[in-house]
């Protein structure tokens, strides 16, 4: 059974040219969970992943497997699986072959070529070109290599882009059944609704910089719950909330008050004499929280 | 060793993989054995007076061509005189697509130490290489041989000079591929790699070489040109033929000056774009 090292990243930075991809990151992914490695487009995921596997130098600071660089270890396919978001495979090359070629050069056996395109769902496309795969074949694949050694410690970036639902069920219960058996997981996603289901602990980034990190339920404070309340005589409403000071602003289904206690609203109206048709207590859900942490963060 | 025999193998295993090898050895083959064959033909008739040299304007040339007795070498020399584009271009692609395909991706992954990588494909494309110049021989020589003593002219294969010429030009043919492999990590565009070398190989060089011989200073010059070194190496071309009283190297200094531009080459660009990042 392999277990998964933890990953830790220090102080790390990246500058192309007058861009700074990744600011002065610094966190740790543990064994055993799902992290979910989560940022809008731009913010610096896939460029943290890649420093992290080696194949971009750092600026500045470190990127470590159990305190080993991905270059000093000594059997990386064996430790850490990776697929990227970038389809990296010759178009004239079967599955069988392109997995054939890593599994040779890390010194695996071929009959680890079989297992992992039947894990992932490619057993009978295992001698079609990949040029002729779709784009969730594709991301299949990728995954089928990222498994090739049976790593202990996993790094997909993106992995559920271009899967169907069935595709995306099955690799959310296999993540899962992967940290349950010690590995080290670490997703990235620019949705949080994307791995929601899935995630343990959540790392949160936006413009290169750390805006939070923490098991996903700390997610859920971030934001105050709201209240909606509604009436037939709206602008009678809207008059009573201005008038005892309370901020709110116009939703679809009725008022959006800023405020925890839907008594508090209640009572205002109340006293106004306005009659309610709707009244309760809205929880931001984690997606809003998400949001709300990364605005202005989005450098698209 | 696992640390260098398994990239190796992984290279032998990528080029083996995709259809490429094969059809350059295919194209190589015909082009060879069409031009090896013709000469041959023409040649031997001349030779055996089944031709009438007065039937083919050669310029007054094929006389003492002919009469130099080197018929067989020259012809057998086609392989890599003329074939020589096809190993370079054959480790050119091999480096190229790694850059075109994103495969450096999975390459660097399984293969973190990047200069391994470089060096296991460079050894690839070197037996690859010599594997392609069998191929040409086979055409040159296997076609050659059987056109000239159809033709009554003694295909010169008991000879051991003939053999050491095949030996070296299987090794002209390896250093080639290396020559490639150099180009692609220089240039790491495929578009431009290939345009490189068609240029370079089929106008570029051919001129330079032709233009050198004018004085003696640009012919000790136009002696290092990888295309002389080549035929140097080999020893006898149609080129150096053609041009007589050309400044030529010796047959080693040939091969060490064709290996100084495909490790020169190699090793630039490694520091140009093989150990850049990987985005
Ligand atoms: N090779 C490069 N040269 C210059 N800038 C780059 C390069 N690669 C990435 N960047 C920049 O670095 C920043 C982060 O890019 P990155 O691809 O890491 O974001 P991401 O979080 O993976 O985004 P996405 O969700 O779209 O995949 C972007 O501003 C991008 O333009
Ligand atoms: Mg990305």
């Amino acid at each position: 059974m392999p277990i998964g090292a933890v990953i830790e990243f220090t102080s790390i930075t990246k500058k192309f040219g007058q861009v700074t991809a990744v600011n002065d990151l610094s966190f740790t992914v543990e064994p055993g969970r799902v992290t979910g490695f989560l940022g809008p487009n731009g913010a610096g995921k896939t460029t943290t992943l890649r420093m992290l596997l080696g194949l971009v130098a750092p600026t500045s600071g470190t990127a470590t497997f159990g305190g080993l660089r991905y270059r000093d270890l000594p059997r990386p396919l064996h430790t850490v699986g990776a697929a990227l978001e970038a389809a990296s495979f010759h178009p004239g090359r079967t599955a069988a072959h392109h997995l054939g070629v890593y599994a040779i050069a890390a010194g695996l056996p071929r009959t680890r070529v079989t297992e992992v395109l039947h894990t992932v769902g490619l057993a009978d496309h295992a001698t079609q070109r990949v040029g002729g795969y779709s784009l969730g074949m594709r991301q299949r694949l990728g995954l089928a290599y990222s498994l090739l050694g049976d790593p202990g410690v996993l790094v997909l970036d993106e992995p559920i882009n271009g899967l169907d639902p069935e595709g995306i069920k099955w690799i959310r219960g296999f993540l899962s059944s992967m940290a349950a058996e010690g590995r080290t997981v670490l997703v990235s996603s620019h949705l949080l609704s994307e791995v929601q289901q899935s995630v343990d602990d959540v790392i949160i980034i936006a413009k290169g910089e750390l805006v939070h990190s923490g098991p996903l339920s700390s997610l859920d404070t971030n934001i105050a719950p709201q209240v909606i309340v509604d009436s037939p005589n709206r602008d009678a409403l809207i008059a009573a909330l201005t008038e005892a000071g309370l901020p709110f602003t116009s939703g679809r289904t009725g008022l959006i008050v800023a405020v925890p206690d839907p008594g508090l609203v209640g009572h205002v109206a109340f006293t106004a004499g306005v009659e309610l048709n709707v009244l309760h207590r809205q929880k931001a859900g984690l997606e809003d929280s998400f949001l709300a942490l990364v605005e202005g963060g989005d450098s698209l | 060793m696992n640390l260098i025999l398994r990239p190796v193998a992984a290279e032998f295993s990528k080029i083996l993989t995709t259809r490429m090898w094969w059809i350059l050895a295919l194209v190589l083959f015909g082009y060879i054995t069409l031009l090896a064959g013709g000469l041959a033909a023409l040649f031997g008739g001349l030779e055996s007076g089944a031709i009438s040299p007065d039937a083919v304007n050669t310029g007054g040339g094929s006389g003492s061509l002919t009469g130099l007795g080197s018929l067989p070498p020259l012809i057998y020399s086609f392989a890599s005189s003329v074939g020589y584009v096809f190993p370079v271009l054959l480790g050119a692609l091999a480096t190229t697509g790694e850059f075109r395909h994103q495969t450096l991706t999975p390459t660097f992954l399984a293969t973190p130490k990047r200069g391994r990588v470089l060096g296991a494909k460079t050894i690839a494309l070197f037996v690859v290489g010599a594997a392609l110049g069998v191929v040409g021989l086979a055409a040159s020589v296997g076609v050659g041989a059987l056109v000239l003593s159809s033709f009554g002219v003694d295909p010169l294969l008991a000879d051991g000079e003939t053999w050491a010429l095949i030996g070296r030009t299987v090794l002209a043919m390896a250093l080639w591929a290396v020559i490639g492999v150099g180009l692609g990590v220089l240039v790491p565009s495929q578009v431009a790699s290939i345009v490189i070398v068609l240029a370079f190989t089929q106008f570029v060089e051919p001129l330079l070489r032709f233009a050198a011989t004018f004085t003696e200073v640009t012919a000790d010059i136009g002696k290092f040109l990888p295309g002389a070194a080549s035929d140097a190496l080999v020893g006898a071309s149609f080129f150096t033929l053609t041009s007589p009283g050309s400044a030529v190297l010796t047959s080693w200094q040939g091969g060490l000056v064709l290996l100084a531009y495909g490790l020169v080459a190699a090793v630039g660009g490694y520091f140009i774009s093989w150990k850049r990042d990987v985005t």
